[in-house]
């Protein structure tokens, strides 16, 4: 049981079973689809872009909890923030969630990032590789979403990513 | 060593002829549930590939050596085992490959692209495993020829009557699976290869989920090719069998070119070979076949009948304890079954409930299992797969149903 603790924390089960910004937003500017073959989950984000300003995030799909709980908290942590500041927390998720020394302790968490705040609920996943992709699914389709308008197609458009 | 039906099901004994279960997975004794996916080697079937490795491995069918001549005979007696085990007339009428998926690819290339052409139907059963669908999709995405679908009932039966009624002289092919790997469905191979047959189409059977736990015997199932993998039935990865019948056989092109599937090769033209070197193009997986071999022994030894009564046993009583349980549901609920069983636990997705079960001991599947149209089917992403082999017993369910209440009250379930 103390194994399991430590992947499902309290505040990941509580953003599974009560996931926050879960739904679509009525005027996005960006959509992305994201999809995890080797189970079959599905998710999609929600952007709202002013410039260079990420308002708001929100997401929809079915998941296991870690992916759930992932795009939950990620949907929080990256609302009202730049750009910029989105793609940084991003790359010191990931680097958190794939971090090969695999001690769990926190405090070897990237040292130069962002503070990953509630994020780092999440470090658990790196002892368990298949969930690592649970964790990152929402990350990935927030990046396609993003990819998207840099590559200047329209202003709505359905960008699709997968995990594999 | 001698293995009869009863010491054999005595679990501690299992445990001992069974390395990989003498070992201890969260603190607790492994229970495998995932012989869907596969199996665990005896140690018989280590020591035999072992002991062909030390002492007769070479290369087959080349050299006039003492150690080629060894393992082209072991090589060669373990196609004979094979044919044997399956009821075949003749060992010619069994081509080593990869496994499964490696058969049904070559049945879809070569008689598949004579069989078939524009306007023909090939029909496969909408509870195929991806590998008994994909390679049917290529071939008529090829030849311009339908996918035509045998639907399922929510029984997880396949529904007949459709299936009676869509048969026609377009029909070239049906393609099926004997055990569905998701909701354990038999499915009566011989009644569809009969109704297939008065078409004029060829039965291609996905033998991997029932050859290890039903007594097959292809003449009598009335099929024309039949295909399983050695790795479900307690031998090695990498390495299956092909059945077809020798006319079909004969008749169909090479499918890989090389080495050992020719008789002559000249600039101006080639030969093939014969029957089954046809279709065994380069080195095959020569101690792969021999542990396939020695694991066929280890399986007649305890009996298919045994075998297959005493999985209905665990089976029956795992579906009866899980649909006792609160919040599990169990996918379809097939006439004639054997060994596997879906199920999803409300509330708990399938990844969640694996990662429970595994820190609990209990080994299962989690996922699709390579079979996204049944989940379609049914609406739902993934299940939890519960599957059983030799070595299992009922102590093995109630490690399970306790780790699905574990699973359930983390989760507040």
């Amino acid at each position: 049981m103390s194994d399991l603790r430590a992947l499902y924390q309290e505040v990941i089960l509580d953003h599974y079973k009560q996931p926050r910004n879960f739904g679509a937003l009525d005027q996005p500017v960006r959509i992305a689809h994201g999809s995890n073959p080797l189970c079959g989950d599905q998710i999609k984000v929600y952007v709202d872009l002013d410039g260079d300003l990420v308002k708001q995030v929100t997401f929809e799909g079915h998941g296991c909890a870690i992916s759930t709980a992932a795009a939950s908290l990620m949907t929080e942590a990256v609302s009202g923030l730049a750009r910029s500041a989105v793609e940084e927390l991003s790359h010191t998720f990931r680097d958190l969630v794939t971090s090969s020394d695999g001690s769990g302790d926190q405090a070897d968490a990237p040292q130069d990032g962002p503070d990953l705040g509630k994020l780092e609920v999440l470090a658990g996943v790196r002892e368990y590789p298949v969930r690592i992709k649970c964790a990152t699914l929402a990350w990935h389709a927030l990046a396609a979403a993003m990819d998207a308008e840099l590559a200047g197609e329209a202003d709505q458009a359905l960008s699709t990513v997968s995990t594999e | 060593m001698t293995l009869d039906a009863k010491t054999a099901f005595d679990a501690l004994r299992m445990r001992e002829i069974v390395p990989a279960l003498r070992q201890e997975i969260g603190g607790h004794p492994l229970v495998y549930l995932d012989n869907a996916a596969s199996t665990l080697r005896p140690q018989q079937v280590l020591d035999a590939q072992n002991a062909f490795e030390e002492s007769s491995y070479s290369n087959v069918h080349r050299g006039v050596h003492t150690l080629s001549q060894r393992a082209t005979q072991a090589f060669e007696d373990a196609r004979e085992t094979v044919a044997r085990f399956i009821g075949a007339t003749s060992s010619n009428e069994i081509v080593f490959v990869r496994g499964t998926t490696e058969a049904l690819n070559l049945v879809a290339q070569t008689h598949g692209r004579q069989a078939v052409s524009e306007g023909d139907q090939v029909m496969v059963s909408e509870m195929e495993h991806h590998s008994n669908i994909v390679p049917w999709q290529m071939l008529c995405s090829e030849t311009g020829a339908q996918l035509v679908k045998i639907p399922l009932t929510e029984s997880g039966d396949l529904d007949l009557d459709v299936y009676h009624e869509a048969l026609s002289e377009r029909t070239k092919i049906v393609a099926i699976s004997h055990v569905s790997n998701v909701l354990g469905t038999k499915n009566p191979i011989e009644e569809m290869a009969q109704s297939a047959r008065s078409v004029g189409a060829t039965v291609v059977v996905d033998g991997a989920q029932s050859a290890p736990h039903l007594g097959v015997d292809v003449e009598a199932l009335g099929c024309d090719f039949y295909a399983f993998s050695a790795h479900k039935l307690y031998g090695p990865s990498g390495m299956g069998a092909l059945w077809g019948k020798q006319d079909l056989l004969e008749a169909m092109p090479p499918w890989q070119g090389g080495g050992s599937m020719i008789r002559s090769v000249s600039f101006s033209g080639t030969e093939w070979n014969e029957l089954p070197y046809k279709f065994e193009a380069g080195t095959p997986n020569i101690t792969g076949a021999v542990g396939m071999a020695a694991a066929i022994d280890f399986l007649e030894a305890i009996g298919l009948e045994p075998i297959a009564a005493r999985e209905a046993e665990l089976l029956e009583a795992a579906r009866s304890a899980l649909l006792a349980e609160s919040s599990v549901q169990v996918l379809g609920d097939p006439k004639q079954r054997a060994s596997v069983v879906s199920f999803l636990i409300d509330g708990i997705h399938a990844h969640d409930v694996g990662q429970v079960l595994d820190q609990e001991g209990v080994a299962v599947r989690v996922g699709h299992h390579c079979a996204q149209p049944i989940m379609e089917f049914y609406g739902v992403a993934s299940t939890s797969r519960a599957s059983f082999g030799v070595y299992n017993d009922a102590s093995d369910i109630d490690r399970l149903i306790d780790a699905i209440r574990t699973a359930k009250s983390f989760f507040a379930v």
